[in-house]
């Protein structure tokens, strides 16, 4: 486990500061309300609020089963959860199929690699481009122009997409012979194509080299940048800390703190989450 | 280039067959192929494209079989009438399968599957009054064109069946790589790979699987009607299990998820038996089968089209 007070490293992006006004209503982000989630006597998540505006990147942090797959899996619709509400885009969303979820422009990636295993890089995009293209079974079996058409148009948009992740020559390589970090940035490549609004990233950095982290954690930003929210997962501090406008910290089910990179760090009961109270007292 | 030269070729070969098979239980064994091979398109576009296994295959031919038989035989439909019902009502039939394996994958698909086609198989045998039980329906009447100004052109004899076999089997397959080409191939192709991440992106699984089952059953279905008027009789063996079976192993040793695949493991499969009827003694040909089947599974276990085309890799294509 990283330590949380390691200093923002100079080679990665700054934030951008953008404003991120907490506890205000926001119709057009993403707001979780007293959600609680109980597996049998373990509260996973036990009663979390919390807003995320457009805008920015959001990191959601905390020790090992602090709840934030949980909260990622809720707000998505993979889970249902025992009590409390989601809201997204002016919505509540809660218990609605993560497809539909996806829909309004909320989308995720996984904490374990997630990708179309035995299909092409380019494959994995295209399929990630489902929602931006409209032909139905009709369609597919008699209007082989529009078919073609489309085909043209989202080829296009998948090529966009694996330029911007830096995937691009390796598009014909099928996704399972690929690097675990090549995969983890096709997993990127997927997400992003759904066209998110807010893309929900989950540990997107695990597993890599750091050579591999700074990549991802520029490629976040550059995300960030292209207008989509990021609300993000990770546990490697030196990647949260450098890139978030904002830090979330989720210990035993409960949101413990919540501001800028720079407050969350100095939290005593963020310290105190993550080493104890021996360190928490010096 | 290379690929509609052979594809030509094969045409020119499947539609001279007649010309050159004289012998009409041959043709015989071609025209089941064809059937056969329809099905296998059917059950792969399950199989091989979201990975979901029906073992209850045989239920939805047989469906189309009987809704065919008994609506020209009882009502006197026009036996098209009747190919019409053996496309909807399997459809119907698989719309119901899809919707109830709503949450239902692998294994327990494949357990409803089977208990649905056990119901299709008790009920086409005790209920008498419908179906006659074992004894099945007789005199199921041929299929026949008449246009007006024309001689009737009927497809009793096995010369012209085959070539509406043949119709069928083409009409299935630019089908099945329509859909496979489009969109919604690959949303059927995203539940077989990774489930939750199609559904992250998007994609409903529920909405295209019951799409898949549906497709599937109304192609398995259209199958059966064609079968029923070409044998002119229907009984409760059309939902035997072994046509399942032969289904299975016509699409996996062929190559399930490719579109050549099941056409090829169709006609292997049904030609290899009375191949090996004329080859060997009774007690011989299903442990020849058998030998074969395995074989050919331990040394290409992704299908024979997988492993041919691993073989003569294309030139690469530029785009």
């Amino acid at each position: 486990m990283s330590d949380p007070g390691l200093p923002t490293p100079s080679g990665l992006p700054t934030p951008s500061g953008l404003p991120t006004p907490s506890g205000l209503p926001t119709p057009s982000g993403l707001e979780v309300r007293d959600l609680a989630m109980r597996f049998g006597g373990v509260a996973a998540l036990a009663g979390v609020s919390f807003t995320v505006s457009p805008g920015g990147v959001t990191s959601l942090i905390g020790p090992n089963g602090a709840g934030k797959t949980t909260a990622f899996n809720v707000i998505t619709g993979f889970q249902a959860p025992t009590a409390g509400q989601v809201a997204y885009a002016g919505r509540t969303i809660t218990r609605w199929r993560p497809c539909h979820i996806a829909g309004l422009g909320l989308v995720r990636t996984f904490q374990k690699t997630s990708v179309f295993p035995g299909l092409t890089v380019l494959d994995n995009v295209l399929t990630g481009l489902h929602l931006r293209g409209g032909v139905g079974v009709g369609a597919a079996l008699i209007r082989r122009r529009q078919v073609a058409a489309e085909e043209g148009r989202l080829r296009e948009a998948a090529r966009a997409v694996l330029d911007f992740v830096g995937l691009a020559a390796r598009r014909d390589e099928i996704a399972s012979d690929l690097s675990y970090g090549e995969q983890r940035l096709v997993e990127l490549a997927v997400g992003l194509a759904a066209k998110p609004r807010m893309l929900l990233l989950d540990e997107p950095a695990s597993g890599m080299t750091p050579a591999e982290k700074a990549t991802t954690a520029a490629l976040v930003r550059r995300i960030c940048d292209s207008g989509v929210t990021v609300l993000l997962v990770e546990h490697d501090m030196r990647m949260v800390m450098g890139i978030s406008d904002r830090v979330l910290v989720l210990n035993h089910g409960r949101l413990i703190a919540d501001g800028a990179p720079a407050e969350v760090r100095r939290d005593p009961e963020v310290i105190r989450a993550y080493l104890g109270t021996a360190h928490a007292a010096a | 280039m290379r690929a509609r030269a052979a594809t030509a070729v094969l045409l020119v070969v499947a539609a001279s067959a007649p010309l050159w098979v004289w012998n009409p239980y041959h043709l015989h064994t071609l025209i089941m192929a064809g059937i056969f091979a329809v099905l296998a398109l059917s059950l792969n576009l399950l199989l091989g494209y979201t990975g979901q296994l029906s073992l209850g295959h045989a239920a939805f031919f047989g469906i189309g079989a009987y809704a065919s038989a008994l609506l020209s035989v009882k009502l006197e439909w026009s036996p098209w009438l009747g190919m019409l019902a053996a496309v909807v009502l399997p459809g119907l039939a698989g719309w119901g399968i899809g919707r109830l394996a709503l949450k239902l994958r692998g294994a327990y698909f494949v357990l409803l599957t089977i208990s649905f086609a056990g119901v299709v198989s008790l009920v086409s045998v005790n209920w008498m009054d419908l179906t006659n039980g074992p004894l099945g329906i007789p005199g199921v009447p041929a299929l026949a064109v008449a246009l007006p100004g024309l001689p009737e052109l009927s497809f009793r004899g096995k010369g012209a069946f085959y070539y509406l076999v043949l119709a069928a089997v083409i009409a299935a397959y630019v089908l099945c790589r329509r859909l496979v080409a489009s969109r919604v191939g690959r949303a059927l192709v995203a539940l077989r790979e990774n489930e939750a991440l199609a559904e992250s992106v998007g994609i409903d699984g529920t909405h295209y699987l019951v799409l898949a089952a549906m497709l599937s059953a109304m192609m398995a279905g259209a199958a059966g009607g064609l079968y029923a008027h070409y044998t002119r009789f229907v009984s409760p063996e059309v939902f035997l299990f072994t046509y399942t079976v032969t289904m299975v192993i016509m699409v996996v040793a062929g190559g399930k998820g490719t579109l050549a695949g099941p056409v090829l493991g169709a006609v292997l499969f049904t030609v290899l038996p009375e191949a090996l009827r004329a080859l060997a003694s009774w007690q011989w040909q299903m442990l020849l089968y058998g030998v074969l089947l395995i074989a050919a599974l331990f040394f290409m276990p992704r299908g024979i089209v997988p492993a041919l085309a691993a073989r003569f890799p294309r030139a690469p294509v530029s785009s």
